[in-house]
C-alpha cells in the first residue's frame, strides 16, 4: 500500500457533510488534505443506511431472525439517521452548484408542506401557504383572516432592506415580531403557522426577541422563493437518500487531490507549543488480521466532528426522533410520496414543534410501496420519551417498523479552534433544512482561514485534463 | 434493421445513447491512463495521478447511425486506501476492471472487484476486464506475471469481455472500448432518451440559479 505523505496543510476527522464540504472546498483551493473517518462508509451521523443495518443498529429483533428479509433486498434501502430536507433556494443548493457536486448527485422536488392545526383526531393538516395567492384559498384561516394574511405576505415579498418606503414604519432591527404581527393584526393561529412552518423556527422564543423581526421576514423570503423555484414545495431532495451529499463532495475532493482513508482511528493527535501538529492513526478494516497499517503525518490544522474530539465539546440539548417505514401515504396529505409535515408546539402543548419528513420509493431510498417517515422534536422530559413523539407518530397511521433510539446529544465545541488550530463542526441539530449545517461551514471555514469562504466561480478549471 | 433503427432513434433515424462507465483495479495498474489514452490520445509517464480529470466523456461511432457517449467516472484516487463511495458504481452501465499483467497479485484484486460489482451494481452491468501494461512484456517477456491463458479462461467464467492493452502503445485501447459500446443496450436506451443510463430519472434541475418558471424575483426579489 501507498504510503501516507509526511505533511499534509489540513486534516479532516469525519465523512460528515459539514466535513466533505470543508474538505471539497479546501482541495479545489489548492490544500493537501488528508480525510479520515473510522467507519467503514462515508457518511458519518449523515450517513444512509440499509435495512438490514437499521435492525442491527437498533437492535429491536431477535437474534437469530432476519426481519429485514421480508421487505425486500436490503440494498435498496437507503434510510437517512438525520432527517432533513434542502431549501431550495437555500445555501447547500448554492454550494452544490457552485462546486458543480450537482454532477453526482440528482435531485427530485418533495412533494408537498404540510402544517397540523389542532389535536388528536380533528386536527385540520393542510398545506402551507406559500404566497398571497395561496393565504386567500387555505382552510387554515377564516374569510377576514386570509386577507390579514395575504396583506403580510405581500408586505414580506416587497420588503427590500434599502428601501424604507417598503419597511411599513417600522425598524426591523429594533422591532419584535410580535409588534409586526400585531401591525397586522394577525390571530394566534396565524402567526403559529408562519413562525413555525414558513419561518421554520422550532420554538416561540423568536416572537419576542428584540431585532428578530429581521431574521423572520428573510427565512419567510427564503421559504417563499425556494417553494416558487419548482413549485410543489420548498424542499428537494437527493435520489437514494443525503448520504449521497457527503459522497459527492468528498470526490469533489478526491478529484483535487483529497486523499480518503475509512477505517482508520486515530491512536493520537500531537501538539507543538499549543498547536496541533500532526497525528498517529491506524487503518484497519473490521475483521482484518494484524495490526493494519499505522502511520503519522504532520498538519498544521484539524477540522473535525464532535465524536473525534470528546473532550473539546459540550452537549447543549438533546433530540428525539424515531425512523418508521410505513407501507401506505400519510393520511389528509392527497397522497404524497413525500413531505414536510409540522406540527406546531402550541397545538400540542410543547415548547418544541414535531417534524415529520418522509420520502419514498419516489426517491430511490426505498422499494415500491413503503415510504420513510422520521419523526423528530427536541428532548423536554427526561423519561418516556416516544411520549413526546406521540402526536407524530399518530399521524403516520400503521407503522411497519419503528426505529427510536436513547435521546442524542447535540454536541458543540467549547472553543473556537484558532488556540490549538483544531476547528470542531457543530452536531445536526433539530431543524428540518441545512441552512444552520451551511451556517457552520462557513463560520469554520472563517475560523480555519481568517476569511469567507466564497464558493462562487469554485468550478473553474475542473476538467483540467479534459479541457487544456 | 432500418425499422429497428428508426424505432429506437431521434428524430434523422441516428442512435443515441449514453452510458456510465466506471473504473475499477488496484492503484497504479493504468486505469487514469488508459482513460487519457482513450478520451485524449495521450500519455504520460509521470502524470500526478487523477487530479481534475474525474469526469470525462468520449463519443464512439460505432456505425453511420450508431453514436455511444461514454460518461466515464475514474476512481479519483478513492481506491487506494479501500475508500471507494457507493456513488461511485451507482448506476454504471459497464465497467472495466484494470489490473498490471506485470502484477501477479493485481489481478486477485480485480476478480474481487469484479464480484462486488456482480454484488452491488446493475444486474445488466457489462463488465471488462483489462490486462494493462501489455508493452512491457512486448520488450521484456519474462517480466509477464500473469499468462493471457488463465486471465482469458477466468474471464470466459465470469462472463466478462476480456483484452490485453497498453494504455502507452494504445494497443487494443480502441478495441476495448469499442467492445463495451457493442454490448450495450443501445436499443433500450436512446428510447428513455439521451440519458440512457438506468435510474435517471426526471429530476429537477439545479444548473442555474436562475428564478424558476412562476416567479419574478432574483436575489434580492420574492415570490410572495
Ligand atoms: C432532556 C435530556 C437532557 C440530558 N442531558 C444530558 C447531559 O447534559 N449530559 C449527558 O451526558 N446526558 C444527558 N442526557 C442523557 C443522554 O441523552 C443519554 O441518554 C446518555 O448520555 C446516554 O448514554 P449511553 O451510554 O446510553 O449513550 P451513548 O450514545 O452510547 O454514549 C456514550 C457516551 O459517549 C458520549 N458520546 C456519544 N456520542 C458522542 C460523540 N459523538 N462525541 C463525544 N461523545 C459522545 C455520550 O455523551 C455518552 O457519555 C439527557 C437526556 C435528556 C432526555
Ligand atoms: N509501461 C506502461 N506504463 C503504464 C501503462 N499504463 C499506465 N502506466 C504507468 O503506470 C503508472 C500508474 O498509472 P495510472 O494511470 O496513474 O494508474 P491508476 O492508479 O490505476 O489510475 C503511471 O506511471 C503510468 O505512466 C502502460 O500501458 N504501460
Ligand atoms: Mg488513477
Amino acid at each position: 500500500m501507498e504510503e501516507i505523505a509526511p505533511e499534509y496543510d489540513l486534516v479532516v476527522l469525519g465523512t460528515g457533510l459539514t466535513e466533505c464540504i470543508l474538505s471539497g472546498v479546501e482541495s479545489v483551493k489548492g490544500k493537501k488534505v488528508l480525510h479520515l473517518d473510522r467507519n467503514d462508509h462515508y457518511g458519518a451521523e449523515a450517513a444512509s443506511v440499509n435495512l438490514e443495518t437499521m435492525f442491527k443498529k437498533y437492535g429491536n429483533y431477535q437474534s437469530g431472525s432476519e426481519p429485514w428479509k421480508k421487505y425486500g433486498r436490503a440494498n435498496d434501502w437507503n434510510i437517512d439517521l438525520v432527517p432533513k430536507l434542502l431549501m431550495s433556494n437555500g445555501e447547500l443548493t448554492n454550494i452544490l452548484v457552485s462546486t458543480d457536486v450537482t454532477r453526482y448527485v440528482e435531485f427530485k422536488q418533495i412533494a408537498g408542506s404540510y402544517v397540523q392545526q389542532g389535536n388528536g383526531a380533528k386536527a385540520t393538516v393542510a398545506k402551507v401557504p406559500s404566497d398571497a395567492g395561496e393565504a386567500l384559498k387555505s382552510p387554515l384561516m377564516g374569510i377576514f383572516e386570509k386577507r390579514r394574511a395575504r396583506n403580510f405576505l405581500q408586505w414580506v415579498g416587497n420588503f427590500d432592506e434599502a428601501n424604507p418606503s417598503t419597511h411599513n414604519g417600522m425598524n426591523l432591527a429594533q422591532t419584535t415580531m410580535r409588534q409586526v404581527y400585531d401591525k397586522f393584526g394577525l390571530e394566534p393561529g396565524t402567526r403559529d403557522f408562519i413562525g413555525h412552518s414558513m419561518a421554520l423556527y422550532t420554538t416561540d422564543d423568536y416572537i419576542d426577541s428584540k431585532g428578530a423581526a429581521k431574521d423572520c421576514v428573510e427565512r419567510i423570503r427564503l421559504y417563499v422563493n425556494s417553494m416558487a423555484r419548482y413549485g410543489k414545495s420548498p424542499y428537494i431532495y437527493p435520489l437514494y437518500g443525503l448520504g449521497e451529499l457527503p459522497q459527492g463532495f468528498a470526490r469533489l475532493s478526491a478529484i483535487y487531490g483529497g486523499t480518503y482513508m475509512l477505517n482508520a482511528n486515530v491512536d493520537e493527535i500531537k501538539y507543538d507549543g499549543g498547536k496541533v501538529s500532526g497525528i498517529k492513526a491506524t487503518m484497519k478494516e473490521r475483521g482484518e488480521e494484524g495490526e493494519g497499517m499505522k502511520f503519522e503525518t504532520k498538519c498544521k490544522k484539524i477540522i473535525g466532528d464532535p465524536s473525534y474530539f470528546p473532550d473539546k465539546v459540550r452537549v447543549v440539548g438533546h433530540y428525539l426522533k424515531a425512523i418508521c417505514i410505513l407501507n401506505h401515504p400519510i393520511d389528509k396529505t392527497d397522497n404524497a410520496d413525500s413531505l414536510q409535515l409540522i406540527i406546531p408546539q402550541s397545538q400540542v402543548g410543547r415548547k418544541h414543534d414535531i417534524y415529520i419528513a418522509m420520502v419514498s420509493s419516489a426517491h430511490n431510498v426505498c422499494p415500491k410501496g413503503y415510504y420513510i417517515a422520521i419523526v423528530s422534536t427536541i428532548a423536554e422530559t427526561t423519561a418516556n420519551h416516544h411520549l413526546e413523539l406521540q402526536p407524530g407518530l399518530e399521524r403516520l397511521g400503521k407503522i411497519e417498523e419503528q426505529f427510536m433510539g436513547p435521546p442524542i446529544p447535540i454536541y458543540e465545541s467549547v472553543e473556537d479552534g484558532t488556540k490549538d488550530n483544531i476547528f470542531i463542526s457543530k452536531s445536526y441539530d433539530a431543524s428540518s433544512h441545512f441552512e444552520t449545517m451551511t451556517d457552520d461551514v462557513r463560520d469554520l471555514y472563517r475560523r480555519a482561514e481568517g476569511e469567507e469562504l466564497k464558493v462562487e466561480g469554485l468550478k473553474e478549471g475542473q476538467n483540467l485534463v479534459a479541457d487544456e | 434493421m432500418a425499422s429497428r433503427v428508426q424505432q429506437g432513434g431521434r428524430p434523422g433515424g441516428a442512435r443515441f445513447a449514453q452510458f456510465k462507465l466506471v473504473l475499477l483495479g488496484e492503484s497504479a495498474v493504468g486505469k487514469s491512463s488508459l482513460v487519457l489514452r482513450f478520451v485524449k490520445d495521450q500519455f504520460d509517464d509521470y502524470r500526478e495521478s487523477t487530479i481534475g480529470a474525474a469526469f470525462l466523456t468520449q463519443t464512439i461511432a460505432l456505425d453511420e447511425q450508431t453514436t455511444v457517449k461514454f460518461e466515464i467516472w475514474d476512481t479519483a484516487g478513492q481506491e487506494r486506501y479501500k475508500s471507494l463511495a457507493p456513488m461511485y458504481y451507482r448506476n454504471a452501465n459497464c465497467a472495466v476492471v484494470v489490473y498490471d499483467i506485470t502484477q501477479a497479485s493485481s489481478l486477485d484484486k480485480a476478480k474481487a472487484w469484479v464480484k462486488e460489482l456482480q454484488r452491488q451494481a446493475n444486474e445488466n452491468i457489462i463488465i471488462a476486464l483489462a490486462g494493462n501494461k501489455a508493452d512491457l512484456v512486448a520488450e521484456q517477456p519474462d517480466k509477464r506475471a500473469v499468462p493471457t491463458a488463465d486471465a482469458e479462461a477466468y474471464a470466459k467464467e465470469a462472463n466478462l469481455l476480456f483484452f490485453e492493452t497498453s494504455a502507452k502503445t494504445a494497443e487494443n485501447v480502441k478495441e476495448l472500448f469499442t467492445a463495451i459500446a457493442k454490448k450495450l443496450p443501445i436499443e433500450q436506451a436512446s428510447q428513455r432518451g439521451m440519458r440512457g443510463a438506468a435510474g435517471r430519472t426526471a429530476g429537477v434541475d439545479l444548473g442555474s440559479r436562475a428564478e424558476p418558471g412562476s416567479g419574478a424575483g432574483g436575489p434580492g426579489g420574492c415570490n410572495c
